[in-house]
């Protein structure tokens, strides 16, 4: 089986981190994957984006037209990826953050207000780690051993006291 | 087998190196390769080595050159505006005839052109890009795990051969990130009797020059410098070859094309095509008996390419024009889709049927 992933917002919202966690998880477990961030001139406050293929078979071309999953963490990036998803994909809405709702009926959604859960967890930037809990329990595909190893090895050693904190976001995105 | 870890093809290439035992780094910041250089300015200070941020590209080929003359395993790496800076001192490098290690991670040009992939460096890359008659070891990765690998043989290459080895990657697979494993057998550098280490005033003295006023000097040198070419074009010519069996439709591609190219490959062999790729590992030398022997089969060769159409040419003179080559292309830091490249394979399948 192989899946695509397109995660994308502004700059800052940690989307490539994010997509690197889902990435390292599939690695662990063995799988074929690949990760590619867009690298435009944006930096924080601008668009950004990234790729991820997690596949039994060896992963072909990195880049994605048509993603089976987009994570959508601001408007802009909604309005220009909904149409590119495959018919019987799925899209995670911030609906903390985006208004409007996705108009196709094609897709499976899910409305997850990550960005306020975030705060009120007392970890207001990582609301893209509880989207990532959210998609992985709804993969059904949340094994909490994976999980952990895989955000020790994408948490730096250098923010070591976040570890928890990213851990306690994608449970909170698990139970949402 | 050693534990794979999930790292940038940038990444990778500055781990290999560092396997290889090069400890001298010089460069100059430029998107899509900058990665490689602030990996080395952490890990090199660490191990004993050398990091250094040069004022500009060409200060830093020359530094290059001099660690090389030195005797030892030495790289830079830039992006296509960068490497065209370096062109000279690439040029020096090949006429004193000391080994090195050139990345380009390539981005779209002329000019300052764009951030984006491309590969449009191909005719610089292969063709030796600085004046003279000479040719670097121009080699293609297309996966992060062969970042890594191609360094390594890179440096091997470039010390048996006493020439520059170029990594000739593009802003893609510097970019992004798949498991890459650095389990390698790494040869020692051989000894280099050549280098100018300090006679301890037991030998002559070394001496480390490109410039021949003698004309019938000059001409010897470059003569010799092509007879060793002629053995690495013989000996080191290297292909991956995809789904080629009885392949009718044969596509050329290298680098992040061949990765879109294998999935066109696969989706046309799945409607009942006779497509295959070759995916030139060397691109110089270039692996012309794979396509020689394609020629048993193929009827049709299709280049793919982020250029205007650069290693085509060497497609038509590896099979002498005797099929029809044609050019799928993007440029400017698109790159092709898989759609686009299966479209070429479906109208070429069109003509060889009729």
């Amino acid at each position: 089986m192989t899946r695509e992933y397109l995660f994308a917002g502004f700059g800052g919202q940690g989307l490539l981190f994010s997509g690197k966690v889902l990435a390292y998880k599939g690695l662990l477990e063995d799988k074929n994957v690949s990760w590619l961030p867009s690298y435009g001139p944006e930096m924080r406050g601008g668009t950004a984006n990234c790729s991820v293929i997690i596949s039994d078979e060896p992963v072909g071309a990195p880049i994605i037209a048509n993603p089976d999953v987009l994570v959508a963490m601001n408007l802009p990036s909604l309005d220009k990826y909904e149409s590119t998803v495959k018919s019987g994909g799925t899209i995670f809405v911030d609906n903390s953050l985006i208004e409007r709702k996705v108009m196709r009926d094609d897709v499976s959604v899910y409305y997850i207000p990550a960005t306020r859960l975030a705060g009120e967890i007392g970890a207001p930037t990582l609301a893209n780690m509880i989207l990532v809990g959210k998609l992985l329990s709804v993969f059904d595909e949340y094994d909490e051993e994976y999980v952990g190893k895989a955000l020790a090895k994408c948490v730096s050693a250098r923010h070591k006291d976040l570890l928890e904190l990213n851990k306690k976001a994608m449970e909170t995105g698990r139970a949402y | 087998m050693a534990e794979k870890v999930l790292m940038k093809g940038n990444e990778a290439i500055a781990e290999a190196a560092i396997l290889a035992g090069c400890r001298h780094y010089f460069g100059y910041p430029i998107t899509p390769q900058t990665e490689i250089a602030a990996y080395m300015a952490k890990r090199m200070p660490k191990i004993g080595g050398t990091f250094l941020q040069a004022e500009s590209e060409i200060a830093a080929i020359n530094m290059v050159y001099g660690v090389s003359s030195a005797g030892k395993r030495v790289m830079t790496s830039s992006s296509s505006p960068g490497i065209s800076l370096k062109g000279e001192g690439i040029s020096y490098l090949a006429g004193a005839d000391l080994p090195a290690l050139v990345v380009n991670c390539q981005r779209g040009g002329p000019g300052l052109g764009g951030i984006q992939p491309s590969q449009s460096d191909y005719f610089q890359a292969t063709r030796g890009g600085g004046h003279g008659d000479y040719h670097m070891i121009v080699l293609a990765p297309d996966s992060v795990q062969e970042m890594a690998q191609l360094t390594i043989k890179g440096f091997e290459l470039a010390d048996e051969y006493r020439m520059t080895s170029m990594i000739l990657a593009d802003g893609t697979i510097g970019q992004m990130m798949e498991p890459v494993s650095f389990d390698f057998e790494i040869k020692e550098a051989p000894e280099k009797p050549w280098a100018t280490t300090g006679t301890g005033m037991k030998r002559p003295h070394n001496i480390i020059n490109s410039l021949y006023l003698k004309p019938e000097k000059l001409e010897e040198t470059n003569i010799a410098r092509y007879e060793k070419y002629a053995v690495v074009e013989e000996k080191e010519a290297l292909a991956e070859e995809y789904m080629m069996d009885g392949a009718e439709i044969v596509l050329a591609a290298f680098g992040i094309a061949a990765r879109v190219t294998k999935n066109a490959v696969k989706a046309a062999r799945a409607e009942g095509i006779k497509a295959g790729l070759i995916r030139p590992v060397t691109l110089w030398p270039f692996p012309k008996a794979y396509f020689e022997k394609a020629l048993g089969t193929a009827k049709e060769m299709i280049s793919i390419e982020l250029s205007m159409g650069q290693m085509i040419e060497d497609v038509r003179l590896a099979t002498q024009c005797r099929i029809p080559v044609s050019l799928t292309k993007r440029v400017g830091g698109m790159i092709p889709s898989v759609e686009e490249v299966l479209c070429a394979i479906r109208k070429a399948a069109e003509r060889i049927g009729d």
